[in-house]
């Protein structure tokens, strides 16, 4: 199936859902509303022509000047038809939240994890959402956002554990 | 160098007595045969390794008997960035290691955070360790790691063994 058959074929089922298609250079990224996220994803890995059977990762990219701030980058591959697609959701600031997949992928765990660590966006129905870079008493925030400063709020120059060998 | 003199000689001309002081003697045995601890954080472990295996043979300098546990060593080389979150950790094998104790920083992350002007990069492992030599280089190659090994050896040669204590660091031990 051609990425252009993979795109209209999601287009035919997910009229509501479906924001846009972009191809280039070989990639097809797709965009669905936040709320159809989960339905599109079962469909992916359940669709016999579709048959995504592997995630290969789940990203988040921050646009600060959005409306809908946040962007969360799933990407799938299907091992036996040899075809990818990403598929791309947008959320917004005060209501940072996306239904998880690890329901449906069992790898999409620790991915969702890194996600939320870095940028703060929560994932419904996750089995253990917490942080997976950062400790889990870490409090200044989510690094990688874009108004979180680079050299971070003093974290990285603070040493309460010398206090305890001296 | 200033170890030994030569006394008497026998009648073959061979040295029949060599005087040196108890200190020298002591810092000549501690700087033959310092023990490294693998402590690999990042590229620079590689050079680190490359340094111990058989084209540069660290041996050479008694620096070569690489230990796996800090309770076993008196050298340890922080080789690579050092992350926030990793600090508590070389901090509790520092202090794990018996005394005397050494701490070269290699390459530029260790000893300043490098380019990792980050939030979650140490701006140099003497922020919470102390660092008796710092080998500068991104990576160091194993010569410069050696240049900064016989620095450490010379530095031993320097150092005071028997010296009185001073009063407030026998407070200090009672507190």
């Amino acid at each position: 199936m051609s990425l252009q058959q993979l795109s209209e074929r999601l287009q035919e089922h997910f009229a509501v859902g479906f924001v846009k298609a972009v191809e280039w250079r070989g990639d097809l990224a797709v965009t669905v509303t936040r709320d159809t996220l989960h339905e599109v994803a079962q469909f992916l890995r359940d669709d016999p022509a579709m048959d995504f059977d592997y995630i290969v990762h789940v990203s988040s990219v921050d646009w600060p000047d959005d409306e809908e701030r946040f962007e969360v980058v799933y990407e799938f591959y299907s091992i036996r038809k040899r075809h990818r697609i990403r598929l791309k959701t947008r959320v917004p600031e005060s209501d940072c939240i996306v239904d998880s997949l690890t329901d449906l992928w069992k790898g999409a765990d620790f991915m969702e994890r890194e996600v939320y660590d870095m940028m703060g966006i929560r994932f419904r129905h996750h089995p253990d959402l917490r942080r997976i870079l950062m400790p889990d008493d870490y409090t200044e925030g989510y690094p990688l956002r874009k108004d979180f400063p680079v050299r971070g709020k003093g974290w990285r120059d603070t040493f309460e554990f010398l206090d305890e060998t001296r | 160098m200033g170890l030994i003199q030569l006394g008497r000689r026998d009648k073959d001309g061979a040295p029949d007595v060599i005087t040196t002081t108890v200190e020298k003697a002591v810092n000549w045995a501690r700087k033959g045969s310092l023990w490294p601890m693998t402590f690999g954080l990042a590229c620079c472990a590689i050079e680190m390794i490359a340094a111990v295996s058989s084209r540069y043979d660290m041996d050479r300098y008694g620096a070569g008997v690489f230990r796996a546990s800090p309770r076993q060593s008196d050298l340890m080389i922080v080789a690579g960035t050092v992350c926030r979150r990793m600090a508590p950790v070389i901090r509790k094998i520092y202090d794990q290691m018996p005394e005397p104790k050494y701490v070269i920083a290699m390459g530029s992350c260790a000893t300043s955070g490098n380019i990792y002007d980050s939030y979650s990069v140490v701006q140099g492992v003497d922020r919470f360790v102390p660092v008796d030599i710092y080998v500068p280089g991104c990576p160091p190659t194993p010569e410069a790691l050696f240049d900064g090994i016989l620095k450490l050896q010379e530095r031993i040669m320097q150092k005071r063994v028997f010296v009185k204590q001073p009063e407030q660091v026998k407070a200090g031990l009672k507190a």
